[in-house]
């Protein structure tokens, strides 16, 4: 099998919901990837693998940006959470308490993107 | 504030709640063609194209200089606008919970509407081909609603034949939904059951559709591409009423006419 971490049958899935879990690993995996490298770098002593293994971690982060965007094009609910709360400043937890005001929401969208999961 | 200027419409939190509220439970029941084809986005207001991957030859600006021009699928905005009666959110805030949004109801359908029928018909004036347009299958006639479950076997099997795997789902127009509803078939069970074993996916009402379709749900054949989704905006206001409107923009492509075969009433 190439992925694990299924929780329901593989014939109750369709293809969208196995590309959305294959993009939802990919994301897992390069984020633990920048974690581990971030460690790595934190940890060694010699100042060039630890050049070498900082220009790795960062080259990651490249990785999960793009896995998170495919995810945010074809999830509503997720890129409106995106929308909200990234590149604002101020206290983050203060963030979706002004979105809560309809009026003041930057997109003024209701959110309904896809419906086609919403039959399963 | 953005182009919606939700910001200048004198309607308070809790009114804006309430028409919110009202769009987003009545809209899904509506809006059959996203239960069936993929959506992509919402890729923003200022999105305006998607990027075909093909040129067109045209006349070069000069001696000796050919020239290709890109081809896009430019967005169209749909809106249906609406009125809300002041005294009616004035009663918002005094706390009712029955407001009359008969208005906004109606353009909720209608817009709604208007995204079924781009899908599954076309919007010639905008250049996108609908399914039923587009499929390279012949339309399976139905005379009798008792032969639904006959149509759909026909039309999944030109489906497989054509090496299009399922799901399958049927899209259908209110009156054959209705019919297939309330039927039973020949030892008891319900006509909606034995189509929904043929498919292998839903039966989906679907308001704006003539007759049927049956479609592939594997994914990647259908495509709304959504700029900005089904947002309320402002217009103006006087004493009594205030102006708002239902507003998307999207386009629709058909990436694979194989994927699709239409049921059409009649012989």
């Amino acid at each position: 099998m190439a992925s694990e971490g299924f929780h329901e049958p593989l014939d109750r899935l369709d293809e969208a919901a196995l590309d959305y879990h294959r993009a939802m690993s990919s994301l897992c995996e390069e984020l633990e990837a920048i974690d581990w490298y971030h460690q790595r770098v934190q940890a060694t002593s010699d100042e060039s693998l630890a050049a070498v293994l900082a220009y790795n971690r960062d080259d990651e982060k490249e990785h999960a940006a793009m896995a998170l965007e495919w995810l945010r094009r074809r999830d509503s609910a997720l890129d409106s959470q995106l929308r909200k709360y990234l590149f604002t400043s101020g206290p983050v937890t203060e963030v979706g308490e002004a979105s809560t005001d309809p009026a003041a929401d930057s997109s003024g969208s209701l959110g309904i993107g896809s419906l086609k999961e919403a039959l399963r | 504030m953005n182009h919606l200027h939700r910001d200048n419409a004198p309607i308070s939190d809790a009114g804006w709640d309430v028409i919110d509220d009202e769009a987003t439970s009545r809209l899904p029941t509506y809006l059959a063609a996203r239960k069936l084809v993929d959506f992509e986005g919402p890729h923003g207001w200022a999105h305006s194209a998607t990027n075909l991957g093909r040129v067109t030859e045209i006349a070069g600006p000069s001696e000796g200089v050919s020239a290709l021009q890109r081809t896009v699928l430019p967005l169209v905005e749909l809106r249906t606008e609406f009125k809300v009666s002041r005294t009616e959110l004035d009663d918002v805030d005094r706390g009712t919970s029955s407001p009359d949004l008969a208005e906004l109801d109606e353009a909720i359908r209608q817009i709604a509407l208007g995204e079924n029928v781009t899908v599954f018909h076309g919007h010639q004036a905008a250049g996108f081909r609908g399914i039923t347009e587009a499929t390279s299958h012949e339309p399976i006639a139905v005379g009798d609603i008792d032969k639904a479950p006959d149509a759909a076997a026909r039309a999944v099997n030109a489906l497989r034949q054509a090496g299009i795997g399922g799901p399958y789902g049927l899209a259908i127009c209110p009156d054959m939904y209705t019919t297939i509803v309330e039927s039973t078939e020949y030892g008891g069970e319900l006509l909606l059951d034995h189509l929904r074993k043929i498919l292998g996916g839903p039966l989906v009402w679907a308001p704006g559709i003539e007759g049927g379709v049956v479609l592939s749900l594997r994914g990647g054949d259908f495509k709304i591409e959504s700029g900005q989704d089904l947002s309320i905006g402002y217009l103006d206001h006087d004493a009594d009423v205030v102006r708002l409107y239902l507003e998307e923009s999207f386009n629709f492509r058909v990436l694979e006419p194989d994927a699709a075969v239409a049921i059409r009433l009649g012989d």
